[in-house]
């Protein structure tokens, strides 16, 4: 078990209205993120818990591309992590600010 | 003056001990390891028949209880070596050499007695090499074979199963060699001859039916969003750009997950009756949806698959059956179909190196190689045309000129950290440091790199094709291999030039929304909705069974 927590600034905030969401779940290979409307406009903040131990560098090239990718501002993501290939993160992110977006 | 009959002499010889043993050709299955004790010396080649699927499980058993002081220095020239049987003949002292093809469940213990110097290894084959082989100077000098029945005469059925027994029979039987049969049961009349009897010395009715394991079926419910996305990516980037009509499949997830969304995600791109007509490819039961939708026109098998016997018998337009109504499978022409007769192989691998090389070797495990380096190669004595090979040769040569030969699409399909983690793109394959270990002059190698055309992650494909030298393959490769060690010490200018060449091309470069890579894509979810798509037909083995 690993925690830390990764911040970032976004180019923008995410545009909809939708304040929180959850994506995912705490199987194996795969993980849950609850996603909330609570930072400031720019800001983006990650806190991971995940099963995998030595992967923070990893978990931080992820973070940055999608944060250049979505531009998710004023979002905290906290992520449940079991085992997900980053390519798995990157989808349960995505799929997150997804539903953020598209709420009315 | 020379003896030109010694070989016919000694078999004489040899079947003359055993006679006694023998009524006409039957033996009984009590008396097998004695009468093998007549047929077979120390030195022989034997053949003991384990392919892929069938193994003749009751003779390798007989096999192992000979006595090791009369018999010794066996060479073993088989295509698959996954019974422990097989590997007991070399603990025992019974067996000394091994030509071989592909290991499967016995990879792990066959890294483990070359170590120990339990097995003076000839080579590592690809099938059709090693029965190339079996007619040049690996020619069995007795053949142990399964088939499911058989008549007083010896002539064999060998079921959906026949795989590569014609093959092992011919090379043994026209050199004098000696051919003894398991089989299921001893019956008046066989359903059909798939061994002329005259081809058979001795047969015994096993006490087990012969073991057959399920290899091909792929569990839809286990396809993940990730092979999806790499399917869709596929479907676009490969299969409707070069439009394939013949190829083969391997086995893996993320190939099962294209069979799955031919008739969803296929149909939308207008793909039916273009691509995908005609195969060289095993039962897989994720076919099955494309079948019952139109879009294959026929079927070659290597083998069969357990399940699958009664679909396939419904589907004489597809597959190859027999007058008495079942398939019939042989793996030699199957693997020469696809080495010769496919414009693609598309196929998962488990490490890939900076120039593309391939190989399913790890430190402690020699899994072989199969078929997948004939089905992964560019065959250079092919001379017919089709639009989807001329393509590819085109690209790589960067022009079409006079004698632009074509090229064979070669894809791999890899997620970027396999099982555990562990990053499929590496800087150097483990199977080089195995081939250190173990002094061998080659490491083996499943694909070479200059046989690939594509590679397939989550993040994109790499048209190697495009590519004009050896620095570019490299970037190219680290463009798709993600958040790997690999992937992540790419020159990101480099890669982004390479990207603007369409060399490398992200999903949103195919206009694929990596939101909708969703499992509701998927023509079936479960081997439940296979059974239905079939009408019932397919039968899965129990341990795919939930209901």
């Amino acid at each position: 078990m690993e925690k830390f927590t990764i911040r970032a600034q976004a180019r923008t905030s995410l545009p909809g209205r939708g304040k929180q969401a959850i994506v995912g779940v705490v199987a194996s290979g795969n993980l849950e993120i609850l996603l909330e409307r609570t930072e400031p406009d720019q800001t983006v903040v990650v806190d991971v818990v995940t099963s995998a131990r030595g992967f923070q560098t990893v978990w931080e090239a992820v973070i940055a591309d999608f944060v250049t990718r979505s531009s998710p501002g004023g979002v905290r993501f906290s992520i449940h992590d079991n085992g997900a290939r980053p390519d798995t993160v990157m989808l349960r992110l995505m799929q997150g600010v997804n539903v953020l977006e598209k709420t009315a | 003056m020379r003896d030109w009959t010694k070989q016919r002499t000694e078999r004489t010889a040899r079947l003359k001990g055993a006679m006694p043993l023998a009524t006409g050709k039957i033996v009984k299955a009590e008396q097998v390891t004695e009468l093998l004790g007549h047929l077979i010396k120390s030195g022989d080649r034997v053949c003991l028949e384990g392919d892929n699927q069938k193994q003749a499980d009751f003779l390798a058993r007989c096999l192992t209880q000979v006595d090791p002081a009369a018999i010794h220095d066996l060479h073993i020239v088989q295509s698959g070596l996954v019974l422990t049987e097989h590997l007991d003949l070399f603990r025992l002292g019974i067996a000394r050499k091994l030509d071989f093809s592909y290991s499967g469940p016995q990879s792990g213990a066959i890294a483990r007695a070359l170590d120990q110097g339990k097995i003076e290894l000839g080579a590592i084959h690809t099938y059709i090499e090693l029965f190339a082989r079996y007619s040049v100077d690996l020619t069995p000098n007795v053949a142990l074979i399964a088939a499911v029945s058989a008549d007083r005469e010896g002539n064999l059925y060998t079921g959906p199963n026949t795989e590569d027994t014609p093959t092992i029979v011919e090379a043994t039987a026209f050199k004098s060699g000696i051919v003894i049969a398991q089989v299921n049961e001893i019956v008046d009349k066989v359903p059909r001859v798939d061994i002329p009897g005259d081809q058979i010395d001795f047969v015994v009715e096993a006490p087990e039916p012969f073991y057959v394991e399920p290899l091909f079926t792929r569990d839809p419910g286990a396809v993940t969003e990730s092979q999806i996305l790499m399917a869709m990516m596929a479907l676009k980037g490969i299969y409707a750009e070069y439009q394939p009509k013949r190829l083969n499949h391997g086995i893996g997830f993320a190939t099962a997950a294209i069979e799955l969304l031919l008739p969803t995600f296929g149909e939308k791109l207008g793909l039916r009756g273009k691509v995908a007509t005609h195969w060289a490819l095993n039962p897989h039961p994720t076919l099955i949806p494309a079948i019952e939708s139109g879009w294959v026109e026929q079927i070659h098998c290597f083998g069969s698959e357990v399940g699958m016997d009664q679909y396939m018998s419904a589907r004489p337009d597809i597959y190859f059956i027999g007058k008495d109504g079942t398939l019939r499978s042989n793996r030699l022409l199957c693997q020469n179909a696809g080495l010769y007769a496919s414009d693609m192989f598309i196929g998962s691998t488990l490490q890939i190196d900076l120039a593309g090389n391939s190989s399913t070797v790890t430190p402690d495990r020699i899994a072989g190689f199969g078929g997948a380096p004939n089905m992964g190669s560019d065959a250079h004595g092919r001379r017919h045309v089709s639009d989807a090979w001329l393509k590819a040769g085109r690209e790589a040569a960067g022009h079409s000129g006079l004698l632009v030969r074509g090229r064979k699409l070669v894809v791999q399909m890899v997620e970027t950290f396999g099982e555990g983690m562990k990053p499929a793109f590496v800087e150097e394959l483990d199977s080089i440091a195995l081939a250190k270990k173990l002094g061998m002059e080659l490491a083996p190698v499943m694909i070479f790199g200059d046989d690939v055309t594509h590679i397939i992650t989550e993040e994109g494909i790499a048209n190697l094709l495009l590519c004009r030298n050896a620095d570019e393959v490299e970037q190219a490769i680290r463009g798709v291999a993600g958040y790997t060690p690999v992937g992540m010490a790419r020159d990101r200018v480099r890669v982004e030039e390479l990207r603007a060449r369409g060399v490398i091309r992200r999903p949103e470069d195919l206009d694929i929304e990596p939101l909708e890579a969703s499992r509701n894509l998927l023509a079936a979810r479960s081997i439940r909705d296979l059974v239905t798509w079939s009408g019932g037909l397919y039968v899965p083995p129990s341990k795919f069974r939930n209901w």
